[in-house]
């Protein structure tokens, strides 16, 4: 059984990208280099392939209450056109996944979820619709193979995306324009004959956009952008950017700062657990970490001084003792500097606390700094 | 098309050796500095250690690794270069001239004598 291939697999060799083994897919790293793709979507823009990651439709009269149920964000806030950043839990408030959920018309939701989660995720929700009251009223469907996805992300990208996708959305948030999205607005458009979804939404901390379609649509999209792009600077970036630049903002990568054991008041993220909607999965216990006060709690750090870049695993020591661990890690193309974020005793996550980072054996020194790291001037 | 310098001796490791005189002068190649990609950080032995040959002593990382570099030959470290923990990237545009990593004082020259050709390393790094 080999890896498997996006749409733009064959787009991606033409390029010359170098491509790794990424969950069971075959997916660029990087193009010409992490450090110039990273850049250039600060500076400029960037296109990254995310066929792998999963869509989920949930539809029917009953489909909001079930997800208010299975998911922590209040999706009653959602409007036809609009998506939300969101967690599904366990029982115990550990995380199943963070994904995004839109509300595409009254009864008609789609969720965007992590490629590695896919099984986990569809699993875990068509468990719990056996068991929903309102199920004879509701649709799921795993449509992850169906589609694929881009994501054109960076401060330029504005300047060249209507003439890709052009003219008016015919569907969810109906604006004139892609560029007329306000920033979580999904809105419909007809592109080539096909129908793509597009969402002012991305995971680098830059203005930018994803979309979503069919394997041959995306295909179209991914030329166009690259070619419409080009006068303003874009890139194909791989995985290899896509890590520095959420590390950068601090955007949490499920199997990393998130997992079954982890809830997301310790991850930093109680914004997006709605409390006070009502009963959902996980609520009890949410409740009582946010009243009582959690075990660990995930900081981002900056080194203090020149150290070989802290990575995933490297032991945290604060308070004379090795009591946390680096979840994500890199050297900072933005900032020069190496930057990471880990979970600590909730104690020694305040801005301005000296950690040391054990690399192969020896302590740097680091100091805890709000989020996120980077931030536009 | 990777670079490969006819005045060098090579590694199956991707090292390469110029000698003057007495002396090895030690890098990584052009071939590894690509594969590496973006350098951003070398951590160089201490002069006046002691390092034999086929033993890991320093360390190159890029964002998304760290690679152990082998000593070519056994001997002890005279010089390190600064210019490279000053600046990484310099191993990416320099690998063979301003990129290069320690000097080292041949203990046993014959060592010389098992390391690739450049019509060696070429074909290893062909295949």
């Amino acid at each position: 059984m080999g890896l498997k291939h996006t749409p733009l697999f064959t787009a991606h060799q033409k390029l010359g990208a170098r491509l790794i083994d990424f969950g069971g897919w075959e997916m660029p790293v990087q193009y010409a280099g992490i450090v110039q793709e990273h850049l250039a979507v600060r500076q400029a823009a960037g296109i990254f392939d995310i066929s792998h990651m999963g869509e989920v439709t949930v539809n029917g009269a009953a489909a909001e209450a079930f997800l208010n149920q299975v998911l922590t964000n209040d999706v009653r806030k959602l409007n036809p056109g609009e998506s939300q950043y969101t967690l599904m839990c366990n029982a115990n408030g550990g995380v199943i996944d963070d994904l995004y959920a839109s509300r595409l018309s009254g009864e008609v939701f789609l969720l965007i979820i992590n490629a590695s989660r896919i099984e986990a995720d569809v699993a875990w929700l068509q468990a719990q619709a056996a068991q929903f009251a309102g199920r004879s009223d509701l649709q799921l469907t795993d449509a992850s193979h169906r589609y694929a996805a881009v994501a054109v992300q960076g401060p330029r990208v504005k300047e060249f995306i209507d003439g890709c996708i052009p003219g008016a959305a015919i569907s969810a948030m109906r604006t004139d324009a892609v560029t007329h999205l306000k920033k979580n607005q999904i809105g419909g458009f007809a592109f080539e004959g096909h129908c793509v979804l597009v969402s002012r939404t991305g995971y680098t901390g830059e203005d930018g956009f994803e979309i979503v379609g069919t394997g041959e649509a995306i295909l179209h999209v991914w030329e166009r952008v690259l070619a419409a792009g080009r006068p303003f600077g874009i890139q194909p970036c791989g995985l290899g950017a896509r890590d520095t630049l959420r590390t950068e903002v601090c955007y949490p990568l499920y199997g990393h700062e998130l997992d079954e054991h982890t809830t997301p008041i310790e991850a930093g993220l109680g914004f997006f657990v709605a409390l006070d909607k009502g009963e959902f999965n996980g609520r009890a216990a949410l409740a009582a970490q946010k009243a009582g006060g959690v075990k660990k709690k995930l900081a981002a750090f900056k080194m203090s001084e020149k150290s070989p870049p802290p990575r995933p695993h490297y032991p945290v020591w604060t308070d004379g003792a090795n009591r946390g661990a680096v979840t994500s890690g890199t050297q900072s193309p933005s900032l020069g500097v190496g930057i990471g974020l880990a979970y600590v005793p909730p104690a020694q996550a305040k801005p301005d606390t000296r950690v040391d980072i054990e690399i192969r054996g020896r302590q740097f020194g680091a100091v805890v700094v709000p989020k996120p790291i980077y931030r536009k001037a | 098309m990777s670079n490969v310098p006819g005045n060098l001796k090579y590694t199956k490791s991707h090292e390469w050796v110029r000698v003057e005189g007495g002396t090895a002068v030690v890098g990584i190649t052009d071939h590894a500095q690509h594969e590496l990609t973006d350098i951003v950080f070398v951590e160089l032995p201490d002069a006046g250690k002691k390092i034999e040959a086929g033993k890991a002593c320093a360390v190159v990382e890029s964002v998304k690794t760290a690679s152990d570099i082998y000593s070519p030959v056994s001997g002890e470290i005279l010089e390190t270069n600064r210019a490279v923990v000053d600046d990484p990237a310099l191993v990416n545009r320099e690998p063979y001239d301003g990129g290069w990593f320690f000097k080292i004082k041949l203990a046993k020259p014959a060592e010389l004598e098992s390391l690739l050709t450049p019509e060696e390393y070429k074909a290893q790094i062909k295949a």
